[in-house]
């Protein structure tokens, strides 16, 4: 038993991994898929470069997520659909 | 905006009804796990029918046979804050998620199952995680001889 939104994209709900073509990645819970991009919850990025990055590899970054999840660090964002290059489901790396 | 106390009851009481105790205070959590001997699983449960809906049945057909925790215990996400504070901060440098799973033995956190690895998987697979923790830290039910 639980709360379903039928009226949302089947990705709703499950926390999905975003690569873009800016050699960034997003990780959250996909809210929706939209003309727009992709609306995600609680989500966390890493950006090559980004001076918030620094410390960790894109493939620690990934690794952490992986088994614990990511810091709600980006309450609520649209990754524009012009810049994603791929979307995956965290649970499935 | 928090849901209906009279929608949840349900989920609340999926757990509860199999065992689980609900903490609902920052301090009933604090009595649980400063418990320092045996384990404890801690579910945070969640209205989340994306992963919910796996987790609450999951917990329930994993302990049916041992070996399992000495204690089961849960709380709400986004309805008990303060206990839900206080269990997160339990789990140490690990991203809050909803619903998730923690497994402490003797006042430690061992094993944690986040809500990725709950989304879209059914109760037996969630089940047959919980079921391969508690093989690795519950100990087994002794037989009388």
């Amino acid at each position: 038993m639980g709360t379903f939104h039928h009226d949302k994209h089947e990705l709703h709900g499950i926390t999905v991994i975003v690569e873009t073509s800016a050699s960034e990645v997003f990780i959250g819970r996909c809210d929706d898929i939209v003309a727009q991009g992709v609306i995600l919850r609680d989500a966390d990025v890493h950006r090559e470069g980004d001076p918030a990055s620094v410390g960790k590899s894109r493939a620690e970054f990934l690794d952490h997520a992986r088994r614990f999840g990511v810091w709600p660090n980006l309450k609520h964002i649209l990754v524009p659909a012009d810049r994603v290059r791929e979307i995956s489901r965290l649970g499935e790396i | 905006m928090p849901y209906s106390p009279l929608l949840i009851r349900p989920m609340r009481e999926e757990l509860t009804s199999a065992g689980f105790s609900e903490l609902t205070t920052a301090e009933a959590v604090d009595r649980l796990l400063d418990e320092t001997q045996g384990t404890t699983l801690v579910v945070v449960n969640s209205v989340c029918g994306c992963a919910a809906g796996g987790a609450r049945p999951g917990a329930r057909l994993a302990i049916q046979e041992a070996p399992r925790p000495d204690r089961l215990a849960t709380v709400f996400a986004g309805q008990d804050l303060d206990a839900t504070a206080r269990v997160r901060a339990r789990f140490g440098d690990i991203p809050p998620s909803s619903p998730s799973m923690g497994l402490f033995k003797d006042g430690e956190l061992v094993w944690f199952l986040p809500r990725h690895r709950i989304e879209g998987r059914d109760a037996l697979a969630v089940a047959a995680d919980l079921r391969t923790a508690f093989a690795a830290h519950c100990a087994p039910v002794a037989v009388p001889s």
